[in-house]
């Protein structure tokens, strides 16, 4: 049989960055940021997201809070792209980004004001600029491309500081058009745009292995021309290193960067979820045996820079700060009914005031 | 001064709003070099330069979201769509955010963007160029529907969608982009939103239309006038929010309407002003309120358009029905 013969184009790799392993050792020299208090720093913020995390669960069930989406396994990826980020940047996040959004600044009882209800949680104190989390698939991630093509326009021909736009989604955001369109888009018009996507190795049911047929979800940077890299979700230090390297690419002028970060979800997808009904235990029971805490925790111990009793000060410490962010949740009154007039645009437009008034009267 | 059509209209006030203020980007599909398949942004990227007005890949969903990023930094997209009909995998971008962050964000952040797009039929264009769906975006909470009917409100309208805070969808009647000719002056001066327009006086009866479908209701005016009854015809403009006040201090005098557009009738727009006259001016009626609209089906291909389109007899005959109605109450 005839076969044509065929010249080889254009050939790709798709790299993958580690610091540390699943036993909390090292596998190659750490990076300079990776001094004694920014691994503890990391180590304490990872330990509030848990601890955020965790109380909300508890707090729905006790019909405090409504559905919740759980971060828990992933705070490693949420605290290394908090901290690679610079406090001027964007942050375009999806809705399980709990990690992310403390080190971003929002506030523990904006993060319940969220999921109990109340769109005040999203009127950030501390990151105004931010997007407010997204609960559709990856169309955060064309808002951010959207966002950085602003950076960059206002940088070249309004005299505002070079910034950078970080966008966030799971491994099923891959599989939308908005993913794909953002990151072609931006690679066409090199926009300062960092994807970080956090393959938590589930979309509710539908497990990475049955998402796609790429063997990474990095590789899918190839078909949008820009670099694209693949990270240990669950070692903090690689994912900082990885997204601080695309941020500073970004914000010289370089472009954007995809960067794939493995982690996995110890949990259930929300609170109105049972992940029981579709992964076995012995995965679960594996995957609990890579989680970013202990890694850390372990790295530190070993290095003689933490012990029993950093950690039960830490605990100590952490507990009050959630315990003051649960009261603030807990005592902020209901927003006015009329507020969801008031913010839907501008200026009420006439032809609302009628229904507006009859708000006012049921208040 | 030079007579202008309604698309030069909106080149002249995107230009205007482009030189008045740098946040001002305009991009799509094509409205670069080639200006935009109708040529609305001739012109621009030689003025204004390839940094402001950009050709984009061709996605729409893309052109809808970057808007929403571009405008919560301050910046103001006006973002065209070749076709309406090409809007529909942009409206989750539209729908789901551009029409809620202000809200979302209890008014921290907010979206002052612009969605431009040719629509409705009679050009003679392939399938899924000639939809007339603007009542997908009224039923929106958030947003707000803008469509010029004249190259006079095509500049000034465009104007104030541009400068409003808040999303505007803003539709463009592709049948009377050259219809019509008029003299614009450059001024700057927008229009006010959420006010109809009224643009013919009557005392007998009022017709309610939009867009191209204003070109056959005036038409049907003159005729109905040489039967000696006299038309009052109000162009709502702002479809979202209505101004229904205009439209009431209409029926004070007329006690008869009729709604014509060439959406397809089932929830087509008209249906909310009749339900809206119900509500606050059932007294003032004579007869109910008629609609002549397209019809319930798929837009079809050009060779049937023109009896899909509401023409100036299925008009004169409405009126003439509700007239007919209301004489034989003995009102």
């Amino acid at each position: 049989m005839h076969k044509p013969r065929m010249q080889p184009l254009a050939s790709f790799d798709i790299a993958s960055l580690q610091y540390l392993d699943e036993r909390g050792q090292t596998t190659q020299t750490l990076p300079d940021f990776a001094t004694p208090d920014s691994l503890i720093a990391h180590y304490r913020q990872m330990s509030l997201a848990r601890m955020v995390d965790g109380r909300a669960v508890k707090m729905q069930r006790t019909g405090q809070l409504g559905t919740y989406p759980s971060s828990l396994g992933q705070e490693a990826i949420g605290v290394g792209v908090g901290a690679a980020m610079g406090e001027e940047d964007v942050y375009c996040p999806n809705y399980r980004e709990t990690g992310a959004l403390l080190e971003r600044g929002v506030a523990i009882e904006e993060i319940y004001a969220i999921w109990g209800g109340d769109e005040r949680g999203q009127n950030f104190r501390h990151a105004r600029e931010d997007l407010p989390l997204s609960v559709p698939i990856a169309t955060q991630i064309l808002h951010g491309a959207g966002v950085a093509f602003a950076l960059k326009y206002k940088n070249a021909h309004l005299n505002e500081p070079a910034r950078v736009a970080v966008a966030s989604g799971g491994d099923g955001a891959t599989s939308r058009g908005d993913f794909y369109e953002a990151i072609n888009l931006a690679g066409d018009w090199k926009l300062p745009l960092v994807v970080v996507i956090n393959n938590n190795q589930w979309a509710i049911s539908l497990p990475r292995s049955e998402q796609t047929a790429c063997k990474t979800l990095a590789q899918k940077a190839i078909a949008a021309g820009i670099p694209g890299l693949q990270v240990d979700g669950n070692d903090v230090i690689a994912v900082r290193q990885a997204v601080s390297d695309a941020v500073v690419l970004a914000r010289n002028g370089g472009g954007p960067s995809l960067i794939e970060a493995v982690s996995y979800r110890l949990c259930d997808h929300t609170t109105a979820d049972d992940a029981s009904r579709y992964q076995s235990e012995e995965t679960l029971r594996a995957a609990w045996s890579r989680e970013p805490l202990v890694r850390l925790r372990t790295y530190l111990d070993g290095a003689g820079l933490w012990g029993d009793n950093q950690e039960e000060e830490l605990q100590r410490e952490l507990t009050q700060i959630l315990e003051q962010g649960v009261r603030n949740y807990r005592e902020t009154p209901r927003d006015a009914a009329t507020a969801m007039f008031d913010h839907l645009y501008a200026t009420l437009p006439e032809a609302f005031l009628e229904q507006y008034q009859q708000l006012q009267g049921g208040d | 001064m030079a007579e202008i059509t309604l698309v030069q209209a909106v080149t002249q006030a995107l230009a205007h709003e482009m030189q008045a203020d740098p946040r001002v980007i305009v991009y799509g599909e094509d409205v670069g070099i080639n200006g935009g398949v109708f040529r609305a942004t001739e012109g621009l990227q030689e003025r204004f330069g390839s940094a402001r007005v950009l050709d984009t890949p061709l996605a729409e969903t893309m052109i809808a979201g970057i808007a929403v990023g571009m405008a919560v930094q301050g910046l103001r997209p006006v973002a065209e769509f070749q076709f309406m009909g090409f809007i529909y995998p942009a409206l989750d971008h539209i729908l789901s955010h551009a029409g809620r962050f202000r809200n979302r964000t209890r008014g921290r952040l907010s979206c002052p963007i612009v969605y431009r797009a040719p629509y409705g039929g009679g050009i003679h264009a392939p399938e899924h160029h000639s939809e007339s769906t603007e009542a997908l975006f009224a039923h929106i909470p958030g947003l707000r529907l803008v469509v010029p009917s004249s190259p006079a409100r095509a500049y000034g309208l465009l104007l104030a969608a541009i400068r409003d805070p808040d999303p505007v969808i803003f539709l463009e009647p592709k049948r009377i982009y050259r219809a019509v000719r008029q003299e614009v002056p450059d001024s700057g001066q927008a229009l006010p939103l959420d006010c109809a327009f009224v643009l013919r006086e009557g005392s007998d009866i009022t017709l309610i239309a939009w867009g191209a479908a204003l070109k056959e209701t005036l038409e049907a005016a003159e005729l109905l006038a040489a039967d000696g009854i006299q038309a009052e015809v109000i162009d709502p403009a702002t479809l979202k929010p209505l101004d229904i006040h205009t439209i009431i201090d209409s029926l004070e005098k007329t006690h008869c309407c009729v709604v014509i557009h060439e959406a397809a009738r089932f929830c087509g727009l008209g249906a909310e002003v009749v339900a809206q006259i119900n509500e606050y001016a059932f007294d003032l009626l004579e007869a109910p309120v008629q609609r002549v609209t397209g019809y319930d089906t798929v837009m079809p291909y050009y060779q049937l358009e023109a009896e899909y389109l509401p023409g100036v007899a299925r008009i004169v005959a409405a009126v003439k029905e509700v007239r007919d109605y209301a004489k034989g109450r003995g009102l």
